[in-house]
């Protein structure tokens, strides 16, 4: 996406150069919409969906995602890819308090939106990621094409731009 | 050996057999009461040298369980699959961990997850459960108004 379509603020021409108008919140907003590095987690399926965004022909690092971090100190958004059972919750619980503010959560596909195939007479399945820890955004799918989870990443910088995350 | 040869040389072997005819592999029906002895023959006899166990099922029909080894010969090529009925209110059959190794973990989750006893098995406890874990999960009638949500 253009710099010069996101970017927050006015520049107002001066001779030798300008003056920009703006916001710091808005501008530090901005920025870090631009630069999120994921943390390396995939529990199932969505996991195969979430490398095909990675790589070439979809190519997530277009818009600032390339830096896959399998640390989750170093990491600013977790990708939830697949289904979270009730063994896994306290993991996923304490990666995200790992993970320095500001964070963010992208809820990928049926099972970690709601549990999708395992809502139903299974013992073992957390109904929805958001029962564990704060989700951002949602993808529907199962698994969502990498398409959506694009979608989905764009949606969370336009969610940071507008201040609401 | 092609499964002709196969069910003859399990005829000579094994005192009157009974076969299930249809599947892919020749399947030797036994009972838990010769399973232990069943078993040994098969991995020791040399033209069978069944000597690897490569999945251990068990299947709850309501009425009872049935076991299901699958066994394959690394030397001859060969793959027999062998089944136990197992009675629904105590199953319980012999260990063959002592027989192919595998069978130490293949066994653990079938305990943990349909709970039929290995008597004789080494170390039977859960192994995907947690140790306090109450019922066998993936039978049939199991019932848990905690984590499940029932259609």
């Amino acid at each position: 996406m253009d710099v010069r379509q996101t970017f927050p603020g006015q520049v107002h021409p001066t001779a030798g150069g300008g003056i920009l108008v703006t916001k710091l919140d808005e501008v530090i907003n901005w920025a870090r919409s631009n630069s999120l590095w994921p943390l390396v987690f995939g529990t199932s399926c969505c996991a195969i969906e979430m490398m095909s965004t990675a790589s070439a022909k979809y190519d997530w690092s277009r818009f600032g995602f390339e830096v896959a971090r399998a640390t989750p100190r170093q990491a600013d958004v977790i990708i939830i890819a697949g289904t979270i059972v009730n063994k896994m919750a306290p993991v996923l619980k304490r990666l995200y308090d790992q993970m320095p503010d500001p964070k963010y959560v992208i809820a990928m596909g049926a099972c970690a939106t709601s549990g999708g195939p395992f809502f139903y007479n299974t013992y073992s399945v957390v109904k929805g990621a958001d029962h564990v820890i704060p989700v951002d955004v949602y993808v529907a799918g199962c698994p969502p094409r990498p398409e959506a989870l694009l979608h989905a990443l764009i949606t969370l910088q336009e969610k940071i731009r507008s201040g609401a995350s | 050996m092609n499964p002709q040869e196969l069910k003859q040389q399990l005829e000579a072997l094994l005192p009157s057999p009974t076969f299930e005819e249809g599947g892919e592999w020749t399947t030797l029906y036994t009972d838990p009461a010769t399973w232990a002895e069943t078993a040994r023959r098969l991995r020791t006899t040399k033209v069978l040298d069944l000597d690897y166990l490569f999945c251990v099922t068990a299947v709850d029909w309501k009425t009872h369980f049935t076991m299901v080894y699958h066994l394959s010969s690394t030397t001859h090529r060969h793959t027999l699959v062998v089944k136990i009925r197992l009675d629904h209110e105590h199953p319980e059959v012999a260990t063959v961990s002592d027989i192919w190794r595998t069978a130490e973990f293949h066994e653990r989750e079938a305990y943990d997850l349909m709970g039929v006893v290995f008597t004789g098995h080494p170390d039977l406890r859960r192994l995907f459960m947690t140790d306090d874990w109450k019922g066998w999960p993936l039978r049939k009638d199991y019932e848990d108004p905690v984590n499940m949500i029932k259609l």
